[in-house]
């Protein structure tokens, strides 16, 4: 086996760890892709799938009658539907529970609504500190759209032409 | 108050105010290497590194120090107490002994001895036996895989490291540092300093001061992926801490001997400029950075590829340079840049 010369003086030169200095002082002075994430937030599609709520209609009235389709198609059967009619004779949910420990964020439930009640927003931002909290309620999902209403219904409105 | 200073109490409270401004300065700067080093690190694998605490995350480690000290010390159950505890005090404090010695300006220095890089060299040599201690007495596996690898890779190196400072001892014709510094002092500045003639010797003594530190690409003792941290597997708290401390003291100390030995001290490398204590810190800071470069860009070697690079090419070399240095001496080639007690300079 002939020696090699090129490699043994590379070697003796320390020619890798001159060209791995410049390398690393290259990338010392590049811009950093970090985000100070509390700050700083990336953006979001609109079909982002994040914490659910469920929407009311502009005059207050809420969009879910009950159809049961999100329960029925729901994968992981997070979601517990019962229902009543109401005083007036619309069907309405007497309890809308979502197990969003058990939720898998697949979305299933908000294609399957056709009235657009039961949709995943743009909030990812739910942990809470026991696991009791996790399980929603009616409410707490109505109380949800009420809070993203701005951003969900923009969202929707991005997708739709895809849809 | 001069008077004062000649009796014995005077003399103590001289020395001991001495040696406290010592430590806060090793300790203080301690605080910014850690950061500095994380913040080099992270710059490179293009992150921010710490940027919380403080302006620029400036306070980061000083949050990192008080959180150690307050959480819980673990004593395993099986491990040999006195000798557990005893270790990372031993490598603290011999990491801290070194900085006794060294010279910061002309006449900065705590004790100016006559064997000064003797007792640097003695001293780090013991420093190795806190690593050894800790991973002994962990009575664990992988803490003392760690250890025996730290032992054999801190006395493998510490051979080269001896030759390379007998070629700057034959040049100087002292072991005190400050006599070093001062033989370096010549009218060229910058190109009169000890790195030009014993230029060989700069690199290998850097890439031995990352090995004797434990320092990537040779933090075998560590490697966590192998020995998941080595000897401080068991350490928590604040005796992690004083290991932590130790490391990085000896590492700047490394520093420091780095621009004592071979790049003048606290001489001014542009002739004309006056020679002061910030030159020294500002050369510190320098060889700092690139301990911190090295460690972002050099994968950790083998275990056998760091013996072989020790016994086999860094001790020859050395060796070869140590003769080399001995006969240009001798005959005062190149107008005396070997031989500065020769020519007076």
């Amino acid at each position: 086996m002939a020696f090699d010369y090129v490699r043994a003086t590379k070697y003796f030169l320390l020619f890798d760890y001159i060209k791995g200095f410049q390398l690393g002082f290259k990338y010392f002075f590049a811009p950093k892709p970090t985000l100070n994430y509390p700050h700083e937030k990336g953006y979001l599609s609109p079909r982002f799938r994040g914490e659910h709520a469920l929407r009311r209609y502009p005059n207050g009235e809420e969009r879910c009658i009950a159809c049961k389709l999100c329960e029925a198609v729901c994968p992981a059967q997070a979601i517990t539907i019962d229902a009543e009619p109401r005083d007036d004779g619309s069907r309405r949910t007497t309890r809308y529970d979502i197990d969003m420990t058990k939720c898998i964020y697949c979305g299933f439930c908000q294609e399957a609504c056709p009235v657009d009640a039961i949709v995943e927003g743009p909030n990812f931002e739910f942990a809470t500190e026991n696991r009791e909290e996790l399980f929603y309620d009616k409410e707490k999902l109505l109380d949800n759209g009420d809070r993203w209403e701005a951003e969900i219904a923009r969202n929707l409105e991005m997708d739709a032409p895809y849809r | 108050m001069a008077e004062f200073l000649t009796t014995p109490l005077g003399i103590f409270v001289l020395i001991f105010s001495q040696v406290l401004a010592i430590i806060a300065f090793v300790m203080i700067s301690l605080l910014f290497l850690v950061w500095g080093d994380r913040k080099i690190w992270a710059a490179v694998q293009m992150r921010k590194g710490p940027n919380v605490v403080g302006a620029y995350g400036l306070l980061q480690s000083v949050a990192d120090a008080l959180k150690y000290v307050v959480k819980e010390v673990v004593i395993p159950a099986g491990s040999d107490k006195p000798l557990f505890v005893l270790a990372p005090m031993l490598a603290f404090v011999m990491s801290m002994l070194t900085w006794a010695v060294l010279p910061f300006n002309e006449g900065w220095v705590l004790a100016d001895l006559n064997v000064a890089v003797l007792y640097v060299f003695a001293i780090s040599g013991l420093e190795v036996y806190g690593v050894i201690i800790g991973g002994w007495a962990s009575n664990s596996k992988y803490p003392f895989l760690g250890a025996m690898r730290s032992a054999a890779q801190m006395i493998s190196y510490e051979v080269s490291i001896g030759l390379i400072l007998i070629g700057i001892i034959i040049s100087t014709g002292s072991l005190n540092f400050s006599d070093i510094v001062r033989a370096q002092d010549g009218n060229y500045g910058f190109f009169s300093w000890y790195w030009l003639p014993h230029f060989p010797m700069v690199i290998l003594f850097f890439i031995s001061a990352l090995a004797e530190t434990n320092r990537p690409p040779f933090d075998l003792p560590e490697a966590e992926s192998e020995l998941v941290a080595g000897y401080q597997v068991e350490y928590s708290a604040t005796m992690f801490l004083l290991f932590m401390a130790g490391e990085y003291i000896a590492i700047f100390m490394m520093c420091a001997l780095m621009s004592v030995l071979f790049f003048g001290g606290w001489l001014s490398p542009i002739p004309g400029l006056p020679d002061g204590v910030l030159w020294m810190f500002g050369k510190m800071v320098i060889f700092f950075f690139i301990f911190a470069m090295v460690k972002a860009i050099t994968p950790r070697y083998r275990y056998d590829q760091l013996m072989r690079i020790g016994w086999k090419v860094f001790l020859p070399l050395s060796l070869a340079w140590v003769v080399f240095v001995a006969f240009m001496a001798h005959f005062g080639a190149f107008g005396g840049a070997y031989a500065r007690w020769a020519v007076g300079g």
